[in-house]
């Protein structure tokens, strides 16, 4: 089964992360996806760029409205995402305990429709 | 100023600490309906809280929420009966079970045999801790879920389906006789060990819930030593447990970083708690008897001694290792037996050890091995290969100081070897 992991975190505490715990920390990362491939459950992952540079579209009495900033204004935003498949919910529980992101941030584990 | 009603809510709670497994398995332990004892106990504590800051605190509180729960067991079970409308039979039953309670003089300690209830060969091993929680300490089911990574909804229903099959499967609410005692004991041991180690797996004590798992699962312990005080098993997992406690705080520096095990100082280890452990180990062993908990005790104890200013006694560990790997054949013994070798006839001969579990497929996820591999790689300068092992166990690693932990030995590698080593 495939559930997205989504990693909600504070963009103001990874902007004033020092240098030497950010790379510490995108090492973590790396390790994390090695293991993940590994075990061949991650089938995508990304790191999203600040919601400073997000757009919202949504169409107003027929027209598109577009606005700057992210659909909702949080101290925590989505920072990026993975994409993974296994046999059930602890599995993709056990995944998401181990990405750094639930230690810095918060993850929301969703199952996705299987069509 | 106490508000008027604080008294009563301390009272309440401290009742129910004290006294939830010993009303749910009083309640349920005629009828096996472990749902409607819960429920008519959680209605007994919400009268308890209404009443009690008007009149009073009773004297005997426990006896109180007996006599309420009780009240709301046969109230439920007429309400039931009513709107089945049929004369059944088993409801019938249900109250005549409850009001024969009646008779019995005070309340007994029917824990025990709900825990032997819980832990059942008929219950899924996975949820028989979490029931023992729920039903013995009153744990709500959204709490034992986070203690054991699993959804709450599906930690609820686990606990449901498993509540169920003791009401209809008719599991009984009893301690085994002597010949299938032992085998039946492990189960419930296994259950009690389970909670201490989803405790355990929090060192730095951040999340509340999980910390406290650990104090109750040694109040668990401790309840079945009481209650049989004469099995060496029962005195032995307390004696791991205690062993375990007594070096929570060392395993964390003041700045809240990870010290392993061999880097502890023997001083931030808790002496009041290894003297009991040791007390309950040696009472063990005059039981004779050996298994699977005396020996996991006795590998604690002899890390133990190090508190004496030498080492630990390794030569040791790895005969108790062997027994321990001859009576469970588990992979995670061979792992910790493999590190033991190393201490004892050199890494070398850890590393070979080792190697034989390498095409196990069910350890691929397993944090443990890896940085046991890495560790031992390391020592015998396989510096590429042990990069690759520390990179496996950061990836699996979920706590974050043990993995920076990790981290920093792999950085470490890095410094010995050729420049060019791949940057992450």
């Amino acid at each position: 089964m495939k559930y997205l992991l989504m990693i909600y975190n504070d963009e103001t505490e990874v902007m004033t992360l020092p240098k030497d715990k950010m790379e510490q920390r995108l090492g973590a990362y790396g390790a994390f996806i090695e293991a993940m491939n590994k075990a061949g459950v991650c089938v995508a992952i990304d790191r999203l760029q600040p919601s400073s540079n997000a757009t919202t579209v949504r169409m107003v009495d027929g027209k598109a409205k577009v606005l700057n900033g992210p659909y909702a204004e949080t101290k925590e935003q989505l920072g990026g995402y993975i994409l993974i498949d296994v046999p059930d919910l602890d599995a993709a529980l056990a995944w998401a305990a181990r990405c750094p992101g639930a230690g810095h941030g918060i993850m929301e584990i969703r199952p996705v429709w299987s069509m | 100023m106490i508000p008027p009603g604080a008294e009563a809510h301390r009272a309440a709670e401290s009742a129910a600490r004290k006294s939830y497994g010993k009303l749910v398995a009083y309640l349920a332990a005629r009828t096996r309906d472990l749902a409607s004892a819960e429920d008519a106990l959680a209605d007994a504590f919400a009268s308890a809280l209404g009443n009690w800051p008007v009149s009073g605190v009773p004297a005997n509180p426990e006896a109180w929420l007996m006599t309420a729960a009780k009240r709301k067991l046969i109230d439920g079970a007429r309400r039931r009966r009513r709107a089945e409308k049929a004369a059944d039979g088993l409801v019938l039953h249900t109250e005549e079970l409850i009001s024969a309670m009646e008779e019995t003089e005070g309340i007994g300690d029917e824990r025990l045999r709900l825990m032997f209830a819980c832990a059942h060969p008929a219950i899924d091993p996975a949820v028989r801790a979490p029931l023992i929680l729920q039903t013995i300490l009153g744990f709500d089911a959204a709490t034992i879920a986070s203690a054991f990574l699993v959804a709450p909804a599906t930690m609820s229903q686990r606990l449901v389906r498993a509540k169920t099959k003791i009401c209809e499967a008719g599991i009984p609410f009893r301690v085994p006789e002597r010949a299938e005692l032992m085998g039946r004991l492990e189960a419930v041991l296994d259950a009690v060990y389970a909670v201490f180690t989803e405790g355990w797996a929090d060192p730095a004590g951040t999340e509340t819930r999980r910390r406290e798992l650990s104090g109750e699962a040694i109040w668990l312990g401790r309840l079945v030593v009481s209650l049989l005080p004469e099995e060496p098993e029962t005195l032995g997992l307390l004696a791991l447990m205690l062993h375990a406690e007594a070096r929570k705080q060392a395993r964390r520096d003041k700045a809240g970083r990870y010290v392993p095990l061999a880097e502890q100082d023997p001083a931030n280890w808790d002496e009041r708690l290894i003297e009991e452990a040791e007390c309950l180990l040696f009472q063990a062993g005059k039981l004779a008897a050996p298994a699977r908990f005396q020996i996991e005790a006795a590998i604690q104890s002899a890390h133990a001694i190090r508190r004496q200013g030498g080492p630990a006694d390794w030569p040791a560990i790895v005969r108790l290792y062997d027994g321990l790997l001859a009576l469970t054949g588990s992979p995670v013994v061979e792992i910790n037996r493999a590190v033991a070798l190393a201490e004892v006839a050199g890494a070398a001969a850890g590393l070979a050890a080792l190697n034989d579990l390498a095409a196990n497929a069910r350890l691929q996820d397993y944090q443990p091995y890896w940085a046991a591999l890495a560790e031992l790689l390391a020592r015998t300068d396989a510096i590429d290969d042990a990069w690759q092992a520390y990179q496996r166990a950061i990836g699996l690693e979920s706590d974050p100081a043990v993995r920076e932990f990790l981290q920093e030995r792999q950085a470490r590698l890095s410094s010995r070897t050729t420049p060019g080593r791949p940057p992450r």
